[in-house]
C-alpha cells in the first residue's frame, strides 16, 4: 500500500514535469523565427494567401494562444508531433525510426561507463597514494575536461584512420546484407567507437565518484568494527565499504540519464550514427523546427522514463530510502 | 589571506591550472597584438601543416587561414561566454536560493519544482533548441547557457542558507533587529561564500564546454572565432589535415582542465577543516 502511495506520487510529478515540458516546446515553436503557417507554405512549396489561411485554420493558428496550447497538448497526448515538411513525414515516424539506434547506443555506453567508472574508482581508492590511484585520477581528471566531440574526432583519426581496426561511419557496412549472426557482430563493431566515447566522459564521472565515496565510507565507525574485529582488508573493502560506497554513485547515474542524451547528440553526429541525436544535427542543419522541437520533447520523455524507474527501482532496493 | 594562499599553493595541480589560465588569458588579451589581421583572413596556402613555417606554428586550414591566429581569438569566446553566463548564473541563482532557503514557503516550494524541472530535462538538447529558436549569437549562446546553469547554483544556496540561518550569530543578528535584507546580505551570505566560488569556477568550466560544444553543432557566432567552430570546420577534413581539429580541442581541454583543477584547489584552501583524504 505505502509502495502503491508513492508509485503514485512519483507518477504525478513526472506528469507535472511533462506537462510543463509540452507547454515550453509549444511556446518556443511560436518563437521559432517565422510564421508558422508562412514556414510551412514556404516548405511545402507554395506561399499563396489562401493556402496559408487554410494552413492557420488546418493548424488552429487563428485561435486563442491558448486554445492553440490545448490543440497542441491533446495532440502529443496521441504522440502526434506535427509534420516535417523538409521530410515529408510526420515527425513522430521519424523519431520512432531512428529511437532504436540511440537506445542501443546509449544503453551500451551507460553498462560500460558504469562498470569501467566503478572498477577504477574501487582500484583507486584501494590504492590510495599509489601510482595507480595516480594513474586513474589524472585519467579521470583529464576525460571529465575533455570535450566528448573532440574525442569522438580524434578516435576515428587514431583507430578508423591510422590503425584502420574499426568502422568510423553509421550502423552498419553499407552495400552488404548480412543476417543473423554477421550482421549482429557488423553493428557490434560500428558500435564500438561511439559507445566508448560517449562512455568514456562519465566513465571518468563514476570513477571519481566511486573513489571519494569509498575513501569517505572506509572512515566510518562500522569499518572499524569490522578492523577491530579481524576481518581481512580485502573483505572489508568488498562486503562493507563498497556496498555502502556505490549508492550515491547509482544515484548519480540515474540523475545523469540527461547528460546522457546530450552527449548521444553529439557523439551520433561525429559517427554518423543513426539515432534521433543525428536526427536533431540534421533539423538543424535544415532548421526544421517542428522535427527539433519533437526530438527535444521525446528525449525528455525519455529521460523522465529513466528517472523515474531508477527511483523505484531504488526504492525496492533499499529498504531505508522507504522508511525515510 | 596568507592562509589561504598557502593552503592553495600547497595544492599542486591546482597551482598548475592557475598558471595554464593566467596564460589563456593573457593570450585572450594580447589577441589583437599578436595577431593584428583578422583570424577570418587567407594568410597562407590552405592545409600548411603544423610546426614547418614558424610564421604559422599550428599551420592553416582548408582556407588559408592561420589556426594560432584562430587560436588566440578564439579564447576570447571561450572566456567571455563562461564568464558572463556564470556571472549572470550568479545573478540569478544566489538571491533566489537565498531567498527560498530564509523564508521557506511559497517561494521555497516554486523553486524546488523549478530545479527538479530543470535536472530532468537534458540541458544540452534545451540549450541547442534555445540557441537555434533564437537564432545563433554570442547573446542566445550566453542566454541558453545561463538557463542550464543557475539551477545548481540557486540549490546549493539555498541548501546553504537554510543550514546557517538557525545559527546563533543569526539569532543575534534577528535579537538585534536587523532587516531580513541586512541578515541575508551580512550574516549568511558572507559564511556562504566558499562553496558558491568553487561551484562558480566549476560552472565556467562547464559553460566553455557547452560554448564549444554548441559552435561545434554548427550554432556558434557566425561573426566570432571560436574553437568549438574550428573542431567543427576541420572535421571533414580530418583523414587528411588532423591539426585542424587537433589544436583547438587542446586548447579547450588545457582551459577546462584549468578551472576544474582550481576549483578543487579554492575547496582545499577555502575549507581547511575538510582536509582531503587520501593526500
Amino acid at each position: 500500500m505505502q509502495f502503491a502511495a508513492f508509485f503514485g506520487s512519483r507518477l504525478l510529478k513526472a506528469v507535472v514535469i511533462l506537462l510543463a515540458i509540452i507547454a515550453l516546446n509549444f511556446f518556443l515553436i511560436r518563437a521559432a523565427p517565422g510564421d508558422p503557417a508562412a514556414v510551412m507554405a514556404g516548405e511545402a512549396g507554395a506561399a499563396d494567401q489562401i493556402f496559408l489561411t487554410q494552413l492557420r485554420e488546418q493548424f488552429g493558428l487563428d485561435k486563442p494562444v491558448l486554445t492553440q496550447l490545448w490543440i497542441y497538448m491533446s495532440g502529443v497526448a496521441t504522440f502526434d508531433l506535427g509534420f516535417s515538411y523538409r521530410q515529408q513525414m510526420p515527425v513522430s515516424e521519424l523519431i520512432l525510426d531512428r529511437l532504436p539506434a540511440t537506445l542501443l547506443l546509449t544503453g551500451t555506453a551507460f553498462v560500460i561507463s558504469l562498470a569501467m567508472g566503478i572498477a577504477g574508482g574501487v582500484l583507486a581508492a584501494m590504492r590510495v597514494g599509489r601510482w595507480s590511484d595516480t594513474l586513474i585520477t589524472t585519467a579521470a581528471l583529464i576525460f571529465y575536461a575533455t570535450p566528448l566531440f573532440w574525442i569522438a574526432l580524434m578516435a576515428v583519426l587514431l583507430f578508423s584512420v591510422h590503425f584502420s581496426w574499426l568502422p568510423s561511419f553509421g550502423i552498419e557496412t553499407v552495400g552488404t546484407d548480412y543476417t543473423g549472426f554477421a550482421r549482429l557482430l557488423d553493428i557490434a563493431r560500428h558500435l564500438v567507437l561511439p559507445a566508448l566515447t560517449l562512455g568514456l566522459f562519465f566513465m571518468a564521472v563514476y570513477a571519481r565518484m566511486t573513489r571519494a565515496s569509498m575513501l569517505e565510507v572506509g572512515q566510518m565507525d562500522f569499518v572499524k568494527t569490522a578492523k577491530a574485529k579481524g576481518l581481512k582488508n580485502g573483505v572489508i573493502q568488498r562486503r562493507h565499504v563498497l556496498r555502502n560506497a556505490l549508492l550515491p554513485v547509482v544515484t548519480l547515474a540515474g540523475l545523469q540519464a540527461g547528460q546522457m542524451v546530450g552527449g548521444a547528440v553529439l557523439t551520433e553526429t561525429v559517427f554518423a550514427w543513426p539515432g534521433i541525436g543525428r536526427l536533431m544535427y540534421e533539423s538543424l542543419l535544415q532548421r526544421d523546427y517542428n522535427l527539433l522541437l519533437g526530438i527535444f520533447f521525446v528525449s525528455a520523455l525519455l529521460v523522465i522514463v529513466v528517472n523515474m524507474l531508477t527511483d523505484i527501482i531504488y526504492r525496492l532496493v533499499d529498504p531505508r530510502i522507504g522508511a525515510a | 589571506m596568507r592562509d589561504f594562499w598557502t593552503r592553495f599553493a600547497r595544492n599542486r595541480g591546482a597551482v598548475i591550472g592557475l598558471i595554464i589560465l593566467l596564460i589563456v588569458i593573457a593570450i585572450s588579451v594580447l589577441a589583437p597584438l599578436l595577431f593584428p589581421q583578422s583570424p577570418w583572413r587567407m594568410v597562407q596556402r590552405p592545409f600548411l601543416p603544423p610546426f614547418e613555417n614558424p610564421a604559422f606554428l599550428f599551420g592553416t586550414d582548408t582556407l588559408g587561414r592561420n589556426i594560432a591566429a584562430g587560436l588566440a581569438y578564439g579564447s576570447q569566446v571561450s572566456l567571455i561566454v563562461g564568464l558572463v553566463s556564470t556571472a549572470v548564473a550568479l545573478l540569478i541563482g544566489v538571491p533566489l536560493g537565498a531567498v527560498a532557503g530564509y523564508h521557506g514557503g511559497l517561494v521555497d516550494d516554486a523553486l524546488m519544482r523549478f530545479t527538479e524541472f530543470f535536472q530532468t530535462i537534458p540541458s544540452f538538447a534545451l540549450a541547442i533548441v534555445l540557441v537555434a529558436v533564437f537564432e545563433p549569437s554570442i547573446y542566445s549562446i550566453i542566454l541558453a547557457i545561463t538557463v542550464v546553469s543557475w539551477v545548481p547554483i540557486a540549490r546549493l544556496v539555498r541548501g546553504e542558507v537554510l543550514s546557517l540561518k538557525s545559527r546563533e550569530y543569526v539569532e543575534a543578528a534577528v535579537l538585534a533587529g536587523q532587516t531580513n535584507l541586512v541578515i541575508i546580505t551580512r550574516q549568511i551570505l558572507p559564511n556562504a561564500l566558499s562553496p558558491i566560488i568553487v561551484l562558480a569556477s566549476l560552472t565556467v568550466a562547464s559553460a566553455i564546454l557547452l560554448e564549444a560544444a554548441l559552435s561545434f553543432m554548427g550554432l556558434g557566432d557566425p561573426n566570432l572565432m571560436s574553437w568549438g567552430y574550428m573542431i567543427g570546420a576541420g572535421r571533414t577534413v580530418i583523414r587528411t589535415a588532423w591539426w585542424l581539429s587537433f589544436f583547438p580541442g587542446i586548447a579547450i581541454l588545457l582551459t577546462v582542465l584549468s578551472l576544474n583543477l582550481i576549483g578543487e584547489g579554492l575547496n582545499d584552501a577555502l575549507n581547511p577543516r575538510l582536509a582531503r583524504t587520501g593526500r
